[in-house]
């Protein structure tokens, strides 16, 4: 039995196994605080990572935090996990490998390699070791290049959700937020809409009206209803224009299980959204969300701190080659990530975790109500993330989404960024938005004139 | 009519897009950013929802304005920064506040609570609207004393009923508020309240305001529902799959 414990000065800290190790190690947070397993003081917390930063990367492999037997998750993590891959960085400690992570060794092309040779685990004790700023400088480095009918995650491009909801599902509403982000160059990633129901005929009315839109002003885009993948499958069988399957997604078995799911419904979701190779210039054809909490929150965490458990959920999405992968962070609420400085952190880890394992990740740059954050706070971490190479945002009108009650990006806020930063939208949307003369010709969109308006207005949804 | 659509379309190509939905679309440009006047919109929405949040429930004078004699009973939370961090601790009931069931125990078909929830606003502006509208129709109903709950979450409920010795427990209480509407109430039963009961097992009408549901007509889902509940002697998905029971709810007003 490992032993886990370091001294400071006179005093000895001992933790009792390597999942207490990790989750004193996290930078505070009100989730960890709520499961009890959080470190009971600042000292306790470095103390944890002078343990941490002295531990093999291999220890995450004989030790496993959730056990093989009980979780097909791990199962799925140890079964696949790629050996040659890791010899790289094998006979490294975690603080080891932070410090490669960090020099000059690791490069994109090294990081791409890397990816299947971690573990979700490795990634997460890894990553409570690092600041802000080398949660930003590492997720730069790595690329994850996925495509559709656009393709996302190339050097130089950030893209964007648009994001239309509508407290009733109401198509004209949909459309007309819809139509109001295209004119911000929104939509480029996808346009996906949470609907209110979960019904089978509302999936397929907005998914219809979607496609007519697309196919109507010949839209290099892809859409989605964010329903559950059950309600999505029906929806292939009745011939609906699927382009994505969605699905929430968790860290251990029992969890999924909370969102209806488990890895054989996955893999027939992902069968279907293949066998329909809707996709022009790629195939990836799922889109996962994810949210430090969830675990907890279905009492499936198994003691593991909420930021372990998170990343674990990354492992899930990374056997499906997914399109989209989206951390909501700062809307599960102040009792998982409690203000602006927990809700920041916790987005640049998601992202930069989630781009290690090899994920093109985007973030829900959000928070609620009862949170203690407001619109300054997500303009910084906003700007974290697009410089830390972010596949996508989320954006909504003027940043309330009506049905869903909180705040994320508004599509202001993501073409502000792409300007700031000098980023562009995904090369196939941007040639789309050319041709509406929206966009100039270096992919910036000036704010349109009254013709170009009325051009996508005049043939608006009726 | 028709000329004044004309005129604004011209002026406003939205104009009629806008009708259509309450999201924050067409709001124009300075530069990339919000234009001040939609700027200061939202910062008005945000700091309405987050006093909703921070303020507190005028209990006093609610329970003065209602039809019955009520118990104050607090939760084990301390102060709202608590509330908001643990949400396990708002749904049970103070220690030193358990006593005082032991008066208004007995053989009860239902009990209220009004719960502050995460909008104080809620609470304070349709709580008792809803309880009046209420009250005259549960002639027949064994009615527990209400409980006004402090610092309380939905299943504050559960143990609260359980200790009144309730059938069925239903928590008024301020959901979370949005940018366009801080003061929405929401009801929750739950059959047979004991502590540990899922959300699974709860019936939930939401979006009582000014601008949704009216308490008049909250009242009506309400009574429908609980008349459901006590029938079938459950709550949750069990009345949920009873489709005749909610479709003639939905026509019911």
């Amino acid at each position: 039995m490992p032993s886990y414990q370091t001294r400071i000065g006179a005093r000895i800290y001992r933790f009792d196994d390597l999942k207490s190790v990790l989750a004193c190690a996290s930078p505070r947070r009100s989730g960890d605080e709520l499961a009890g397993i959080a470190a009971a003081d600042d000292e306790t917390r470095v103390a944890a990572r002078e343990v941490l930063a002295g531990l093999p990367l291999r220890r995450f492999l004989d030790e496993p935090l959730v056990p093989y037997e009980d979780d097909e998750v791990t199962r799925l993590i140890v079964d696949t996990h790629d050996v040659p891959a890791f010899a790289v960085v094998a006979a490294m400690t975690v603080g080891e490998f932070r410090d490669w992570l960090l020099s000059y060794a690791a490069t994109t092309e090294a990081l791409a390699a890397l990816a299947p040779g971690l573990t979700p685990e490795m990634v997460a004790a890894v990553s409570k070791l690092m600041r802000n700023a080398d949660l930003i400088a590492v997720a730069a480095k790595c690329r994850v290049v996925t495509g559709f009918r656009t393709t996302l995650g190339l050097p130089g491009c950030l893209g964007a959700r648009l994001q239309p909801n509508h407290p009733t599902d109401d198509p004209l509403g949909i459309a007309a937020a819809t139509l109001d982000g295209l004119l911000f160059g929104m939509g480029d990633a996808v346009i996906g809409i949470n609907p209110a129901g979960d019904s089978l005929a509302d999936t397929e009315r907005l998914l219809q009206m979607l496609d007519e839109l697309r196919l109507r002003f010949d839209i290099p885009m892809q859409s989605c209803v964010l329903a559950h993948i059950t309600t999505s499958l029906r929806a292939i069988e009745h011939g609906a224009p699927v382009d994505l399957v969605f699905q929430s997604i968790a860290g251990s078995e029992k969890a999924n299980r909370g969102f209806g799911v488990d890895l054989a419904l996955l893999r027939e979701g992902f069968d279907a959204a293949r066998t329909l190779a809707r996709g022009s210039v790629g195939d990836n054809a799922m889109y996962f969300e994810t949210g430090q909490g969830s675990a907890l929150s279905a009492d499936a965490h198994h003691g593991v701190d909420q930021q372990t458990m998170e990343v674990r959920a990354y492992a899930v999405a990374r056997a499906f080659k997914p399109l989209l992968v989206n951390t909501v962070v700062g809307f599960i609420g102040p009792e998982y990530l409690y203000d602006a400085k927990q809700i920041i952190r916790a987005g640049l880890e998601d992202h930069c975790c989630g781009k290690l394992l090899g994920l093109p990740m985007g973030v829900d740059v959000c928070y609620t109500n009862h949170a203690e954050a407001d619109q300054d706070d997500m303009d910084t971490l906003a700007v974290a993330l697009a410089t830390a190479g972010v596949n996508f945002l989320i954006a909504v009108p003027g940043a309330d989404d009506v049905m869903l009650n909180y705040q994320s990006l508004s599509y202001h806020d993501v073409l502000g960024l792409r300007h700031l930063l000098k980023l562009r939208p995904a090369p196939e949307f941007e040639q789309w938005l050319q041709r509406m003369s929206l966009a100039d010709a270096n992919g910036a969109l000036p704010p349109p004139a009254q013709s170009a308006v009325r051009r996508l207005l005049a043939l608006d949804a009726r | 009519m028709s000329d004044e659509r004309a005129i604004d379309s011209a002026r406003d190509p939205f104009a009629r897009l806008r009708q259509a939905t309450r999201a924050r679309i067409a709001l124009g440009r300075a530069g990339d950013a919000l234009p001040t006047r939609a700027l200061l919109d939202f910062q008005l929405g945000h700091s309405r929802a987050r006093d909703a949040v921070h303020g507190a429930v005028d209990f006093d004078a609610i329970a003065e304005r209602l039809p019955t004699p009520s118990l104050r009973i607090r939760s084990q939370v301390r102060d709202r920064a608590e509330y908001l961090r643990r949400p396990d601790l708002g749904r049970r009931v103070h220690a030193d506040d358990l006593a005082m069931f032991a008066a208004g125990r007995g053989a009860f078909d239902l009990a209220f609570v009004i719960a502050d929830g995460l909008s104080a606003a809620a609470v304070n502006a349709h709580a008792v609207a809803l309880i009046d509208a209420c009250w005259p129709r549960l002639h027949g109903w064994r009615l527990a004393p209400l409980v006004l709950g402090e610092q309380a979450r939905v299943a504050f409920g559960d143990e609260v009923g359980a200790a009144l010795g309730a059938r069925i427990v239903a928590v008024l209480i301020g959901e979370r508020p949005g940018l366009s509407v801080a003061d929405s109430l929401g009801v929750y039963l739950t059959w047979d309240p004991k502590v540990g009961r899922s959300d699974a097992e709860r019936n939930c009408i939401s979006n009582i305001h000014a601008d949704g549901l009216s308490p008049a007509r909250a009242a009506d889902t309400l009574i429908g529902l609980l008349t459901a509940v006590r029938r079938i002697e459950g709550s949750g998905v069990a009345v949920k799959a009873d489709t005749a029971a909610l479709a003639s709810l939905s026509r019911g007003d």
